[in-house]
């Protein structure tokens, strides 16, 4: 060995004391390294990448009006004779049944498919969140009222849970009328037992671990410690069940279309409604159904790589 | 030939996009029928590795890699297939782990798990096989062995536990016991009772017994010999007197000046070792210790020390070993601060 | 010793916790007396150690004493205020003046603060430190005493190791100021060359800010190396305490002894001559205590009489308060250990093989588990 390897070994040494020009990196940042790490996160996020930017920006370049009844207007299109010409240059998905272009309403309906998946989730986890955290804080922080505020929120997300999901949004559906908005209520209401839940649980489970008794031993007060303590720890299964929960929202938004409880302007592209509109042209022109099927599931796949990897990158027990 | 002979065990845990973990280098050890071996190191220094290496319990990954041999009874352990390891395994080597629980199966009896032992190695049922076990249990003090037969894990206490993993792993008499901090979970009266239980073990059977701990106590009171480990090398390896009177390894003798003693008086502070184990891992080449070494030479930087072996059938891997009292050392550098002055000398080495 | 260097005093503590059952409606079957009647005292500036193993309600006592679980019973008082009818207010503006140690260093801090917020909160909630520059000077000095570099403001716990962990964990209670710090087995999660660097500066810290030291941990030889006085735990309640040295030198209580003769010394010479009393069977469940001595179901010394029934009470013996009612004449070896309970087992003189005389196993109640 030279007299430089010994050198740089020596300050190798030097160095394992004095790390001081480095930062600090918290377990959110690190997550995210991981998650950067792992090919199925990659996949996910280029395939909803395509999938928000053709949602936001798409629609300004349609090459054609997604309610204009074209094919009808050149004549091209006579769906009662099973004429509904496929692909060509002008159109490059074809007409749907009523002579519109189907590119067109794809890319349109794109925007619509992610307003509800988006808001719906929202509505689920904001309304999910705040029942999961009142009973979480309730039942992990406050004693024996905490533990009763616990058991009547609990037994109300019970009752949610029993109803089969498709059932609770159809039930919600019909009694608030279709509407686009009422989609989303339905379908977020669909998941806020489980966020509900998962944060409870989650709650529960970090304000028995020891830093919350060393904040209380601090003296810090309840519910302070309920919000920079309890409530960031037990975020992270709820962001990947929010992840996957948008995959959900799309595919059950495009049931409940399909059922005909979705917006009553049926001449408003969404895929869920294109679906539903293909169905009696599956024998003339299958395509009509597969574009928006295989849009649907590329997109849930999407989230659902996203979700199942940042549920690794947050795992704590993967952590090394 | 001893019973048991590691000869330059490695183990290699290589993942994806991260750096390859020299888990275990070059450990050799030897066992004797009857002997108590220890394998004592803190967190980290690769002796629960060595171990499940031996028994072919690592889990089968890619990028694991086990290299060098394991001679039991004539037979390499690590070259056996898995049909001929777990004959082997249970019958003539037995393994106890530090946690009782997670070794019992939840879901059957306790003396259900112990006659499938017997059944499986020794080909015993029925009667013979309840008559085995009962006496078995009792043979490990556990009380009132009929009832516990039909009771399930979760109903025994955390020795008795251990006890019934002890009963299952000697069902066979297997000629070789491997003890993985067999006591470490367990409080200190419960942890007396099964020391005591395991010496009876090997004294009556003539079992040979590798013990696994970090605890310098029980290898005081347990072992014939004992191997030091540090970051997956054997750092020092003597008898149980001479280790602890005169150890040579500054690991070994700072381990054995931060323990506060029992005998010791109030308010004497302690030597403990400065830094962590931790700072070992961006530390590849060189002796592995160096970094928390108040001996530290350059020369220690540089290489790998050799295996020192001396007369009276130690061994330690030092450059400058701690000098055995009333020996004034042949060059009196100060310790703790490396002198150049001193390389040409030490590197020959 | 007057009472003004009392800084805590313990009187007559329990801590009851209900086993509850029911389908429907909770239904209280009965109670786990995880602490029951403690007394004790700790002098300002001194070390009490607290030991015993695993279920002995140790922690509990630590964690009532802090006022962190609510007593079932019985008082707290430091410096002279009584804690367990404090109103939460004042409580909480008490909590400065006393700090705790966790184990486990990891969990004990929030994986998502870093080490600068981690060491601040404190310091807000009590108002110590008017702007930002005052308490990061303040968190500075309490880094300087733990020993932790300045870089690891920015640091979060999972970029340092067990024993640096442990140093935050130390920085957190000593920031405040506090006068008492109730450390719960601070090293017992620690490899062993670790554990030395922060014995050391526990000792280190007290020397230099006078802290009162209440010492929670099952390693007896780091109790009795830390510890002015040291009470011995069984079955949620002290069967001894007695000065550190006495307590070693001099051990009364048979439960003492025999914990003290189970603790391996590394130290082959020590370990071939001890004679080791054995004790028969597992501790029996805190839900149902035996009546009478709680360890007489165990005693290698039990007696016929009074043991079983009796429950006695801590008396003064030259010095060490006692539980037992025949301290004296164990003591004196009057009373000889019966083999009904235990075994002793006494290594041959230099001989590397000890001799070992097993005693026939216990007949009674020592199989009791705590499943």
């Amino acid at each position: 060995m030279t007299i430089t390897g010994k050198k740089e070994r020596l300050d190798r040494l030097a160095e394992l004391v004095n790390r001081d020009d480095e930062r600090g990196v918290s377990l959110w940042q690190e997550a995210f390294r991981r998650l950067r790490r792992n090919p199925a996160a990659i996949i996910g996020a280029v395939i909803l990448t395509v999938f928000v930017l053709v949602a936001l920006i798409g629609p300004f370049f349609v090459p054609y009006e997604p309610k204009d009844t074209i094919g009808i207007r050149e004549g091209v299109v006579k769906s009662g004779q099973g004429i509904i010409p496929g692909a060509s240059a002008e159109h490059w998905f074809g007409y749907d049944h009523q002579g519109r272009d189907v590119f067109s309403r794809m890319i349109v309906g794109a925007r619509q498919t992610l307003l509800v998946g988006v808001v719906a989730t929202l509505i689920g986890l904001a309304v999910g969140a705040l029942i999961g955290g009142v009973a979480g804080a309730a039942a992990g922080l406050g004693g024996r009222w905490g533990r009763a505020v616990d058991n009547v929120l609990m037994r109300i997300i019970d009752m949610m849970l029993a109803l089969p999901s498709l059932l609770l949004a159809v039930s919600i559906a019909a009694l608030l009328g279709a509407s686009l908005s009422t989609v989303m209520i339905a379908v977020g209401m669909v998941s806020v037992p489980v966020f509900a839940r998962l944060l409870r649980v989650s709650m529960i489970a970090q304000a028995n671990s020891d830093y919350v008794l060393a904040a209380t031993s601090l003296g810090v007060r309840k519910p302070k410690i309920a919000l920079t303590h309890i409530v960031p720890n037990s975020l992270a299964p709820v962001i990947v069940q929010a992840t996957l929960t948008l995959a959900t929202a799309i595919i059950e938004a495009a049931a409940l279309s399909f059922l005909g409880l979705g917006n009553p302007d049926t001449a408003q592209p969404e895929w869920g409604v294109m679906l539903a509109d293909a169905q009696p042209y599956l024998g003339i022109r299958p395509a009509l159904a597969i574009f928006p099927a295989v849009a649907i599931i590329i997109t849930a796949l999407g989230f659902t790589l996203l979700g199942e990897a940042m549920r690794e990158a947050l795992d704590p027990k993967l952590r090394k | 030939m001893a019973l048991l002979d590691v000869n330059d065990l490695s183990v290699t845990f290589a993942r994806r996009g991260q750096r390859t973990v020299h888990a275990v280098d070059g450990v050799s050890f030897s066992v004797d029928a009857g002997e108590v071996v220890g394998l004592v190191g803190e967190s980290g220094c690769g002796k629960s590795v060595t171990s499940m290496a031996i028994m072919g319990l690592l889990p089968r990954r890619p990028g694991t890699r086990i290299g060098g041999t394991a001679v039991f009874d004539g037979t390499d352990l690590l070259g056996l297939d898995d049909r001929a390891r777990r004959d082997i395994r249970g019958r003539d080597v037995a393994m106890i782990f530090q946690d009782p629980l997670s070794s019992l199966n939840p879901v059957i009896p306790i003396g259900l798990q112990v006659t499938e032992v017997l059944a499986r190695h020794r080909g015993m049922t029925g009667d013979t096989a309840r008559k085995e076990a009962v006496g078995l249990l009792d043979r490990v003090g556990i009380p009132d062995p009929n009832r516990r037969l039909k009771e399930y894990p979760h109903q025994l206490s955390g020795g008795m536990r251990q006890r019934a993993l002890i009963a299952m792993a000697v069902a066979c008499r297997p000629r070789l016991l491997i003890a993985d901090e067999p006591t470490t979970a367990l409080d200190v009266t419960i942890q007396a009772q099964i020391l005591e239980l395991l010496k009876e073990l090997v004294q009556e059977s003539g079992t040979a017994l590798v013990m696994i701990t970090h605890d310098l106590g029980v290898v005081a009171g347990m072992c014939d010999s004992i191997n030091v480990l540090y970051a997956g090398r054997v750092v020092e390896t003597a008898r149980r007197r001479p280790l602890f009177r005169t150890p040579r390894h500054p690991y070994t003798a700072g381990l054995l000046g931060s323990v506060p003693r029992l005998d010791s008086g109030r308010g004497e502070p302690l030597n403990p070792i400065p830094g962590s184990v931790r700072d070992v891992l961006s530390w590849p080449e060189g002796c592995a210790f160096a970094p928390r070494c108040s001996r530290r030479l350059d020369a220690c930087l540089d290489e790998t020390p050799p295996l020192v072996r001396t007369h009276d059938g130690r061994s330690y891997r030092c450059v400058d070993p701690v000098p055995l009292p009333g020996v004034v050392p042949a060059q009196a550098g100060q310790p703790g601060t490396p002198s150049p002055e001193r390389n040409e000398e030490e590197t020959r080495d | 010793m007057t009472d003004n260097d009392i800084l805590v005093e313990v009187r007559d503590l329990k801590v009851h916790f209900p086993i509850k059952r029911g389908v429907l409606f909770d239904r209280t079957i009965g109670h786990v007396k995880a602490v029951d009647g403690v007394d004790l005292r700790i002098p300002r500036g001194q070390t009490y150690g607290l030991v015993g193993e695993s279920g002995c309600g140790k922690s509990t006592l630590g964690r009532a004493l802090l006022q962190l679980t609510a007593p079932t019973g019985g008082e707290v008082v430091f410096d002279g205020v009584e804690l367990t009818t404090l109103p939460p207010a004042r409580l909480r503006a008490m909590r400065r003046r006393m700090q705790m140690i966790f184990q486990d260093p990891m969990s004990s801090l929030d994986p998502r603060q870093n080490v600068e917020s981690i060491l601040t909160e404190g310091l807000q909630t009590h108002g110590i430190g008017g702007n930002r520059d005052e308490r990061r000077a303040l968190i500075g000095e309490a880094l300087d005493k733990v020993g932790l570099p300045r870089w690891a403001l920015s640091r979060y716990p999972h970029e340092f190791s067990g024993g640096q962990r442990q140093r935050i964990g130390i920085a957190r209670a000593v920031v405040l100021g506090p006068e008492l710090i109730v450390a719960d087995e601070p090293v017992s999660a620690l490899d062993v060359s670790i554990q030395a660097q922060v014995v050391n500066l526990l000792d280190e810290l007290q020397e230099s800010l006078g802290l009162t030291y209440l010492v929670i941990a099952h390693d007896l030889a780091v109790v009795r190396h830390i510890s002015d006085t040291v009470g011995v735990m069984y079955l949620g309640a002290l069967v001894e305490e007695a000065p550190s040295d006495r307590l070693y030198t001099e051990p009364l209580h048979p439960y003492t002894r025999a914990l003290m003769s189970a603790v391996p010394v590394p130290d082959p010479d020590v370990e071939d001559r001890r004679e080791r009393i054995l004790l028969a069977g597992d501790l029996p469940s805190p839900a149902n205590p035996p009546a009478g001595c709680r360890f007489h179901t165990r005693c290698p010394w039990a007696q016929p009489t009074r043991c079983a029934d009796e429950r006695p009470v801590l008396r003064d013996i030259g010095g060490s308060r006692v539980a037992c009612h025949w301290a004296e004449r164990i003591a004196s070896e009057e009373l000889r250990p019966n083999h009904a309970g235990a075994g002793v087992t006494r290594a041959s003189d230099g001989g590397e093989a000890p001799e070992s005389v097993p005693i026939p196993a216990p007949t009674v109640k020592a199989d009791s588990t705590d499943g």
